[in-house]
């Protein structure tokens, strides 16, 4: 079966809405189908994910907790507790940004180093956060010299951009904005973090049953033809624009895309996931 | 059918709140049209807002920082401008120091400019600092918001009070000490904790910081009138809330989390507005088409039915997946804007959009859209 990912940690990234934490989740799945020993990270706090993949570990890293173990790692114990009761976590971040993302990113790090995962995969922050989640490394590096900060940022980079350890899987739909905005993220990660793009991941690509043109067809008058006429006029419109879209995305991209089909259902559940996750082996091979 | 009509009648302020990616800032673009097709003076207040929806307004260049008047044929005004935290948070401080010396001194303070970049809600606090100013602006008569795509969207509520919270921080009153002649800053190295946090951090950050909260001192007062001033108006009955999602089960779960909180603070929801549902096709039910197509004989007639069946059985999912916040909004109507089957790019789409929300949304001439 061929590889679609040969990284240790994937980091999954994508405008909100366009279903990251779905495509995490397949990754997800499809890698422990195949045999791999697998865990999700979720960023935010959500419980989503969980729900997903029964069966997988999941973790949680909130940029809180990332830093105070951090800090108690480093013979900074005192620190952390008074840092948990005052609340200077705030203070800090805003007098270093990037702090929290680099010591989320080195938390990632350690568990990777740790081998006890054949694949992490990471469910990146929401909406325009990820560009910054991912150049805050490469920001920190520019702008302070020494320290443990420094020390942490440098292996956060060296994880980012050695394409063995570390792949980004930006994730699109195949609609105008999405497709743009992808695009447009490409550049950016490439130009500023020098991270090696895994495969772009179209998501709710129309599943291609058969719908035939309807304008070709003698199916009378009446309601039920009318329906059956607009619905396939709909269907075939939406088709072509998602053609139209994907084809824009092959253009400007250069490495290959996956598609997830659409499934008939307002949010998916734990099923799904593992329907999508053997659709996706079958089609393009495992993570 | 509902429609957003009346649930605008009266509004001075119009907050469009849901989360990421499911069409709030179109859904606010085309509450601005229909306002001043109305007659009014429109401000639409965008954060990030999509290179398409610029395109669609008109506006080629994109939405700048100040507000711009749209070109449009209709009976009152409409203006747009995006949210420039830096720029915004520039004009609170002049607004609220005690003079010109001190306004400098923080907004060139390193600390103060990673604060505007990375506080997390200074977004959001931008964006009622905007209202705010906004509302008192002769110009204009109604402020449409399109809130941040905040993973919490109650930061939006809360945002007034975020900058006078961290002025509150501890930290503040570890770092400053008052003194007769009034507070002064600690000597960093006398305390463990800053000198831990210079070692994590760098001496010269934690420098920085000291200088902000020292040049901050005396403004806290101001900001947190202001602060209340900007509450007053979130929830004054001027203003209306607008929860925009998508007939999914997430988008659904945080706008009725919403819907709860305001209610929580005696505000109530004026309207929903639920994005790319799935259109219906004809009344018959979703099991229907399914055994219409096992019992055809043609296979490719069989092959309609089969996707009528498809669409329909998402319609009906997506319904149900829409019920609990149908269920949280009492009299105030839903209206749902159906999936298009293209992208909304120009005005003929936003006008199309602007069918499915208001009775007679025509304003905009829609010239052999597609």
């Amino acid at each position: 079966m061929p590889t679609l990912i040969a990284a240790n940690v994937v980091v999954v990234a994508g405008k909100g809405g366009v279903g990251k934490t779905t495509v995490t989740a397949v990754l997800a799945r499809a890698a422990a189908d195949a045999g791999r020993r697998v865990l999700a990270v979720e960023l935010d706090g959500k419980p989503l994910l969980a729900d997903l993949l029964p069966g997988i570990e999941v973790r949680s890293i909130t940029p809180t907790d990332a830093l105070d173990e951090y800090l108690r790692e480093h013979g900074f114990t005192r620190v952390a507790k008074r840092l948990a009761t005052t609340g200077v976590i705030d203070v800090i971040s805003t007098a270093a940004p990037g702090i929290d993302d680099i010591v989320v990113l080195g938390k990632i790090k350690q568990l990777e180093r740790s081998g006890q995962w054949d694949l992490i995969v990471v469910d990146g922050p929401a909406a325009g956060h990820a560009i910054t989640f991912l150049t805050s490394a490469q920001g920190m590096l520019d702008s302070v010299r020494g320290g443990p900060v420094f020390a942490q940022a440098k292996d956060v980079m060296e994880l980012l951009t050695d394409p063995e350890r570390c792949q980004i899987v930006l994730v699109t739909l195949p609609e105008a904005t999405p497709v743009n905005e992808v695009i447009e993220t490409m550049a950016t990660l490439v130009d500023r973090v020098g991270v090696r793009l895994g495969p772009v991941v179209v998501n709710e690509v129309d599943a291609r049953t058969d719908v035939p043109d309807p304008t070709a067809m003698k199916l009378g008058r009446g309601a039920d033809a009318n329906a059956l006429r607009a619905a396939a006029v709909f269907r075939r419109a939406r088709r072509a624009m998602q053609d139209d879209e994907i084809a824009r995305l092959e253009q400007a991209i250069t490495m290959p895309h996956v598609d997830l089909v659409s499934l008939p259902v307002a949010g998916l559940d734990a099923d799904h996931i593992r329907t999508l996750a053997a659709s996706l082996a079958r089609a393009a091979g495992t993570p | 059918m509902s429609t957003l009509d009346a649930a605008l009648d009266g509004a001075s302020v119009v907050v469009c709140c849901g989360s990421g990616g499911v069409g709030k800032t179109t859904t606010a673009a085309v509450i601005g049209i229909e306002l001043a097709r109305r007659g009014h003076r429109v401000v639409v207040v965008t954060i990030d807002p999509a290179r398409r929806l610029a395109d669609a307004l008109g506006l080629p260049d994109g939405i700048g920082a100040e507000p711009q008047r749209i070109d449009l044929d209709a009976p009152g005004e409409l203006w747009a401008m995006m949210l420039d935290t830096a720029v915004m948070f520039d004009r609170v401080v002049r607004a609220n120091a005690a003079d010109e010396e001190q306004a400098d001194r923080i907004v060139q303070n390193r600390f103060f400019r990673n604060m505007v970049g990375a506080l997390s809600g200074t977004q959001e606090y931008m964006a009622s600092e905007a209202l705010h100013q906004l509302h008192g602006d002769d110009r204009f008569d109604v402020v449409v918001v399109d809130t941040p795509p905040s993973r919490h969207a109650l930061d939006f509520l809360e945002a007034p009070g975020v900058l006078a919270r961290f002025l509150d921080h501890k930290v503040f009153r570890l770092l400053m000490l008052p003194t007769r002649r009034g507070l002064k800053v600690l000597n960093t190295a006398a305390q463990p904790i800053l000198r831990a946090i210079g070692r994590v951090v760098g001496s010269d950050v934690l420098a920085d910081a000291v200088a902000f909260f020292q040049a901050f001192t005396g403004m806290e007062a101001g900001f947190r009138e202001r602060a209340a001033s900007v509450m007053a108006l979130l929830i004054s009955p001027q203003t209306r809330y607008v929860l925009v999602a998508a007939p999914r089960h997430d988008t659904v779960a945080e706008a009725v989390w919403f819907a709860d909180q305001l209610r929580a603070r005696g505000i109530g929801v004026s309207a929903a507005v639920v994005n790319r549902a799935h259109p219906r096709f004809g009344s018959g039910t979703a099991a229907e088409a399914v055994e219409r197509a096992a019992a055809e004989d043609d296979p490719r007639i069989a092959a309609l039915w089969a996707n009528l069946a498809e669409l329909r059985t998402i319609a009906e999912r997506e319904r149900q997946a829409v019920a609990p916040l149908h269920d949280r909004l009492g009299r105030a109507p839903m209206v749902d804007v159906p999936l298009l089957a293209g992208d909304v790019h120009d005005r003929g789409g936003l006008a199309e959009i602007g069918t499915h929300l208001f009775k007679k949304a025509r304003s905009v001439p829609t010239p052999g859209r597609r």
